[in-house]
């Protein structure tokens, strides 16, 4: 066990720090997509979101093993230093890099499958933020059972047509560009006949209709295709490839969704609230039963951070086996987010369920909001109950349910 | 940068682990709880000792190994899996840390080479400085201990006992002294042994670093407490591997067990919910030696984490193995049990973590 990263992380550690300290009360003159973004601080300099993007790029703190020719930083990939700048810039309050699927998943999975031309074209400015990628993976009849859709790609000349429906689409409404599943090979097994195709969201026959959810600002949307025709070389992998395409880089989204530090910062967050916010007269924190309830989640965000460091330990020791320790990511992180903010409702009683602008609100409202907005992704993303049977069948080696005829 | 295991830490626990197997079989186990082989349990203790259990913690200088906690850590958890009838937190842990941070130079030079040439054996009673129950409590007035201490730890064949007033002062005293009554306690857990001490005007050598200040005692049990959680890990992961392995044999409607999603999604919530225990307890053990801020912190939350996400996974484990898992049979309680006893030992998880919410005040 050696927690030390070593003196060369200490000088970049510093350099972080100054960096941070240059721009300290940095904010924003465009919103953001996501909404878990931060909205910036006051006081400092004033940038727009995609200049900030370039700035951290320069500097190394983002998209550091992208190459410099599509847009990158162009270093060796160093978790390391990843991980300082995330902590730094969490401790400084400084906006880290901007995220979404596009940056998150799009890339990746172009870096990895794209071809030569597909890389120029879009990661570079996908980086900037300059093209927002929106997904278009689930339909109403294709949820936890993703390789059933339906939405169909024909191969007409050198065009794909698509018809179909897409569902659960966040950020469509501000995209320039949708990377999709689309069924192309409709006399193929379930999972190998889709194909991964990117479609330019202002081509003609794509309608956006807003789906509300329960939050009411998660901005979740219904993507409607009708005889949709994009060029025949919009699609990375081979035809009837899409699935594994696809599989590379929902892995990758399931472990990012909820990471124990800011779980972590929540707690804090709380814990400071509660000795701030009375109740006949004594701090909410004063009270054991809701004392015990925070020690009891905290413990828990304590466990989930030591499993981040083991994980983050095994990415840079490769003969460490965490199989199943990756498997319980999403499972564990989203649960336990929802249920710590569910606590912060629970311990402010009635003013915990306020919302939007209403007086009284505490934190901007971000406890009920996270409480609900946690629960969507509970289910998105691979269901809980789909996670502990990929945790039960591929982790513990159970058996298979036995397969249903014709599904 | 490394979170893990060193080679010598995984090797020394397979080795525990492949001595409990062969010689603590649940049979030995029965035998040795039914109380009708006496010898049984000191004979896989010295097959223990001959490892060297009793000297990880031990500095060289005294005679022992001078191994860190961690090391200590992955040790318990292997006893736990192996539900071991032998004592170890008590003597080979939280003694020699309370002579590490309570003793002088003299009686570190008096106790620890005893302890590391298994002369001395201490049995450990901090109960009630942790939290008193009803009229137990030790006093120590004119260099003589009067009073009650209860769950005395590893009480087997002890020669020796720490036992400790309210005020967190550690004291030595003699087993075999004529003053002190040793009253077996017999709990549901019988892989190891606790007792009611009772002193009258018992002679009792103050360790000297421990008369006005309570930092030694509760490093102590501190390391007391990384312990036992690491022992529950242990007995959880057999518990779970058990369930996974009866759930693949078993066949009912046609079908193993295992495949249905009710006992899938059992065994999954265990594995989700033990996984991330083990790094909480080597980090709690890493920080025990290394990061003295957060050390307390830590091994509190270690102790009242590890025991909830234990009791769960021992009755989810027992309900996949259904009727059986009720049964003496496969002898699934010992773990069981275990994992109920080592919960309440030292602080149950509501007392564990009011104490870690007064370390951040």
């Amino acid at each position: 066990m050696d927690l030390e990263y070593g003196p060369e992380y200490q000088d970049f550690t510093k350099e972080v720090q100054s960096f941070c300290k240059k721009y300290e009360g940095l904010s924003f003159t465009d919103r953001s997509n996501n909404p878990l973004g931060s909205s910036g601080g006051s006081g400092g300099p004033k940038m727009s979101r995609s200049e900030w993007q370039k700035i951290l790029i320069k500097n190394g703190y983002f998209a550091r093993s992208v190459p410099k020719e599509y847009g990158g930083y162009g270093g060796e990939a160093d978790i390391l230093k990843s991980r300082i700048v995330a902590a730094e810039f969490s401790k400084a309050r400084t906006p880290m890099a901007m995220g979404g699927q596009g940056i998150d998943m799009l890339v990746p999975t172009l870096l990895e499958m794209g071809t030569e031309e597909q890389k120029q074209t879009y990661i570079k400015s996908t980086l900037h933020g300059e093209i927002i990628w929106c997904q278009g993976y689930s339909e109403p009849n294709a949820g936890s059972d993703l390789a059933s859709l339906q939405t169909k790609g024909e191969l007409v000349g050198d065009e794909w047509v698509i018809n179909g429906q897409k569902i659960w689409t966040s950020t469509a409404q501000y995209s320039q560009m949708c990377f999709c599943l689309v069924r192309t090979e409709p006399d193929a097994p379930k999972h190998s006949g889709i194909s991964y195709l990117l479609i330019p969201m202002d081509t003609p026959g794509i309608e956006i209709r807003p789906l509300v959810d329960m939050t009411l600002k998660a901005g979740f949307n219904e993507v409607f295709f009708t005889d949709v025709k994009i060029p025949a070389s919009n699609i990375v992998g081979k035809r009837g490839e899409g699935w594994a395409v696809a599989n590379a880089t929902l892995g990758h989204e399931r472990g990012s969704l909820a990471p124990p530090d800011a779980t972590m910062n929540r707690v804090n967050m709380l814990m400071q609230l509660m000795k701030e916010e009375t109740l006949d007269g004594m701090p909410l924190i004063e009270y054991p039963v809701y004392r015990d309830r925070l020690m009891k989640i905290q413990g828990k965000v304590l466990a989930q951070q030591s499993h981040a460091l083991r994980l983050l330990s095994a990415k840079l020791n490769p003969m460490a086996d965490v199989k199943l320790g990756k498997m319980i990511q999403k499972l564990t992180g989203t649960e336990l987010r929802h249920e710590l903010e569910g606590l912060a409702i629970d311990v402010l009683g009635e003013i915990g369920t306020l919302y939007e602008d209403s007086p009284h609100l505490k934190n901007d409202g971000t406890w009920q909001f996270i409480y609900m907005y946690f629960l969507g992704l509970i289910i998105g993303g691979g269901t809980s109950q789909i996670q502990k049977n990929i945790i039960a069948e591929r982790g513990l080696g159970m058996p298979k349910e036995p397969k249903v005829e014709g599904a | 940068m490394y979170f893990g295991l060193s080679e010598e830490q995984s090797f020394f626990q397979d080795n525990v682990k492949k001595y409990l197997e062969e010689h603590a079989t649940i049979d030995n186990i029965r035998h040795i709880a039914n109380g009708d082989e006496n010898n049984l349990s000191a004979e896989i203790h010295q097959g223990l000792l001959n490892l060297g259990i009793n000297g990880l913690l031990i500095p060289e200088e005294f005679g022992g190994l001078g191994l860190d906690l961690l090391f200590a850590a992955v040790v318990s958890e292997a006893l736990g899996s192996g539900v071991s009838p032998t004592p170890f937190i008590a003597p080979y842990v939280m003694a020699p840390t309370a002579f590490k941070h309570a003793g002088s130079i003299t009686q570190q030079k008096n106790y620890l080479p005893k302890i590391a040439i298994n002369e001395y054996r201490f049995a450990v009673g901090f109960s009630e400085f942790i939290g008193k129950r009803n009229d137990a409590g030790i006093s120590f007035v004119d260099n003589a201990l009067n009073g009650r201490a209860m769950f005395v730890l590893d009480a087997n064949d002890a020669t020796h006992l720490l036992l400790a007033d309210e005020r967190g002062r550690i004291f030595v005293v003699n087993a075999s002294s004529s003053n002190i009554e040793i009253v077996k306690l017999t709990t549901v857990d019988k892989t190891r042994q606790y007792a009611e001490v009772i002193c009258k005007n018992l002679e009792a050598e103050l360790l000297e670093n421990s008369s006005d200040s309570v930092e030694p005692i509760n490093r102590t049990i501190d390391a007391g407490r990384i312990m036992l959680a690491a022992d529950s890990l242990g007995a959880s992961q057999i518990m779970i591997d058990r369930a996974v392995d009866y759930s693949k044999e078993r066949k009912q409607f046609g079908r193993a067990i295992g495949s249905f999603q009710a006992v899938k999604h059992m065994c999954a919530e265990m594995a989700a919910d033990l996984e991330p225990c083990y790094a909480l307890i080597w980090h709690a053990a890493h920080c025990h030696d290394h990061s003295p801020d957060e050390a307390r912190l830590m091994a509190c939350h270690a102790k009242a984490h590890v025991s909830e996400m234990s009791k769960g996974i021992a009755k989810k484990a027992t309900e996949v193995h259904g009727g059986m898992g009720f049964t003496d049979l496969l002898g699934l309680h010992y773990w069981f049990k275990r994992i109920g006893l080592n919960r309440q030992i030292l602080g149950s998880p509501e007392l564990v973590r009011e104490e870690a919410y007064k370390t951040q005040i």
